[in-house]
């Protein structure tokens, strides 16, 4: 499990964010730009210092401004995090826990990279290496075995690039040897601060698989900043949607994707219920499988997937429509039965309808004028239909675990 | 052109004069630098102030402060003297001081300026990596400073060939000992019928002071391709 909870105010800028997440898994801190994602995560990994925090991972305790010993008084823990250095988690200074980050074994990749440009790449995978496991003392191992740099080195395809300067790397490439800097340093977490944001579209589909196999490969838990929703979408375990300084929901993608907040961030287009299913038939030519979701059964446009593996879908909400009768002779290849459970109103004299569809929650935007004449309310038993077609370049293969 | 045994002699004596406060005073150079761009403590303008002091002074004020403070009787050179007989005015080591001292802004401002361009983000790319301030010091901020370092080290040696004021004052005008090339310059010229030999003696500091210059523009670029910029 790893608790985070940071208090940091800057330049009229109030940053309070606490949350849970599972581990291992993909945490998913998601928000328009400025909201303090990259801020927590430099509290995190101990390069920024918080005005209070609390940094507890798999019950080691990385931080800890208000920890310690007897009698002292309020004014000793606000020096603790700015002096405070303690040597290995767990134990207590007068002022404070704070392990220093070349301590914490807590990966970084940076945005813009930050190879050292002063040493080949095969050095650069290296420094983190060479300096692991000095530091093991007083952190419990994270994993028993030790990543190793050959099969990095070709998880991420990086055998061409070993010998150049970060100077003669694309900006993909540059990315994927600050990946495996990063797990090469043997870290018990990673930190990814938006690791695709500088990369245009082609470069970004270059290393998202990438990003996926080392989710899918590797037990390390991982905090990923991004403000695009598909990253996350394709990536994440479990998401904390955060915005302006605070931390607005958290929880499953199925729970953040049904918060209606979501909306004011990624507009109104791009809302719909985030679905985890299982492969139960491929049409492999098609391009299409069936999933189990919940208790129905939903063909989706995905490939590359076998039966038996998982997959995450969006439905978006603008593209599902709700019928009060059975529907008779439609091309829809999705007719799933299910009660409407909430109403809201959406922008546009639209309506946001939350239908439970046996497990899982489903949304439909409709126009006011159709609730009107539909009669939907809440109780109500409708059919949700739902266009195969409608999800193509929405639905992901995730990992097993998921 | 054949050079006289007094012309070597110069020639030596600022070649060596000139190395010798290179090697002394880079190492405080690249720690005094390193204070005024990464540190943070009061009286950093007094300290950035006292560095640049040699700049406006007049070189035979310098020369006359060391010989207060460095001379036999002076604070520091009477402890150097009496503990280990180490004699500092009037000699080669002395006129290396001075001209240390002399050339020491120039140096100061040189690895700054390089210091100030080492993104502090490479440093604490480090530190997630594992790695100490010590060891952070050397593996990333040293050698991406490096050619700042060079420049400045070999501008301070160009500067410290031909440094007069602080070193007569210091190290007086001894042949042999402290008798550098700018000072046989100036004897020459005080000499009668000396025309010819301070023309010979200031086309020797002119090809010198250029071979200086060119080695170090071509050093910085050397290190600027190894850093990968």
């Amino acid at each position: 499990m790893l608790k985070v909870r940071v208090v940091k105010q800057r330049d009229g800028f109030k940053l309070d964010v606490n949350f849970e997440a599972p581990t291992p898994g993909v945490v998913a801190l998601f928000g328009r730009s400025g909201c303090g994602k990259t801020t927590t995560i430099d509290i995190i990994s101990g390069l920024l210092e918080a005005d209070e925090a609390r940094i507890e991972l798999d019950g080691d305790v990385l931080e800890d401004t208000s920890a310690r010993t007897g009698r002292d008084t309020r004014a000793d823990t606000a020096k603790a995090a700015g002096t405070a250095a303690v040597s290995g988690a767990g134990s207590r200074a007068r002022t404070g826990i704070r392990v220093p980050p070349e301590r914490r074994r807590i990966g970084y990749v940076f945005q813009d990279g930050r190879l050292f440009p002063h040493m080949s790449v095969l050095r650069n995978l290296r420094y983190g290496m060479t300096r692991a496991g000095r530091d093991a003392r007083g952190v419990s191992a994270a994993s028993s075995q030790k990543i190793e740099l050959e099969p990095i080195v070709s998880l991420l395809g990086l055998e061409p690039l070993l010998q150049r300067r970060p100077y003669q790397l694309s900006g993909g490439e540059k990315q994927r040897v600050s990946l495996g800097r990063a797990l090469l340093s043997q870290p018990r977490m990673l930190l990814l601060d938006e690791p695709l944001a500088a990369l245009d579209a082609a470069r970004r589909e270059e290393v998202l698989p990438y990003l996926e196999r080392l989710r899918d490969n590797f037990s390390i838990p991982m905090v990923y900043v991004s403000h695009q929703f598909d990253e996350v979408l394709r990536l994440a375990t479990h998401v904390v949607l955060m915005d302006g300084g605070h931390v607005l929901a958290q929880g499953t993608l199925n729970e953040v994707s049904l918060v209606p907040a979501l909306r004011d961030i990624v507009g109104a287009d791009s809302v719909g219920a985030v679905l985890d299913g299982v492969v139960r038939g491929v049409n492999a030519s098609a391009g299409m499988a069936d999933l189990q979701v919940g208790a129905g059964v939903l063909n989706v446009s995905v490939r590359g997937v076998g039966v038996g593996e998982h997959v995450r879908v969006q439905l978006l909400a603008r593209d599902i429509i709700l019928a009060v009768e059975a529907p008779r002779g439609l091309s829809v290849r999705n007719e799933l039965r299910g009660v409407v459970v909430a109403l809201a109103d959406d922008e546009d004299e639209a309506v946001l309808v939350t239908v439970n569809v046996g497990g899982a929650n489903v949304l439909s935007r409709v126009t006011r004028s159709a609730v009107g004449s539909l009669g939907l309310r809440i109780g109500l038993a409708v059919w949700v239909l739902v266009k195969a077609v409608s999800t193509r370049g929405h639905a992901f293969r995730v990992s097993g675990r998921v | 052109m054949q050079l006289s045994p007094a012309e070597l002699d110069a020639l030596r004596l600022s070649l060596v004069v000139a190395a010798r406060s290179v090697l002394f005073s880079l190492p405080f150079a690249v720690i005094i630098a390193w204070l005024l761009t990464r540190g943070r403590f009061a009286g950093r303008w007094l300290l950035d102030a006292f560095v640049h002091l040699p700049l406006v002074l007049p070189p035979v004020a310098i020369g006359y402060v060391l010989l207060l403070v460095f001379g036999n009787h002076g604070p520091i050179g009477g402890w150097l003297h009496n503990n280990f007989g180490i004699q500092l005015a009037f000699t080669t080591a002395g006129a290396a001081l001075a001209t240390a001292v002399m050339a020491f802004p120039l140096m100061v401002r040189s690895i700054r300026l390089s210091l100030e361009n080492v993104d502090p983000g490479l440093e604490a790319a480090a530190r997630t990596l594992g790695a100490r301030p010590v060891d952070r010091f050397f593996t990333i901020t040293l050698p991406l400073m490096l050619p700042g370092v060079l420049a400045g080290a070999v501008t301070a040696f160009a500067a410290g060939l031909g440094e007069f004021g602080a070193v007569i004052t210091f190290a007086a005008n001894v042949p042999g000992v402290t008798r550098t090339i700018p000072l046989a310059l100036y004897t020459a010229i005080q000499s009668p019928g000396g025309d010819d030999q301070a023309l010979r003696l200031a086309v020797m500091s002119f090809v010198l002071g250029l071979i200086g210059l060119l080695l170090a523009e071509m050093l910085a670029r050397r290190a600027r391709s190894l850093v990968g910029r």
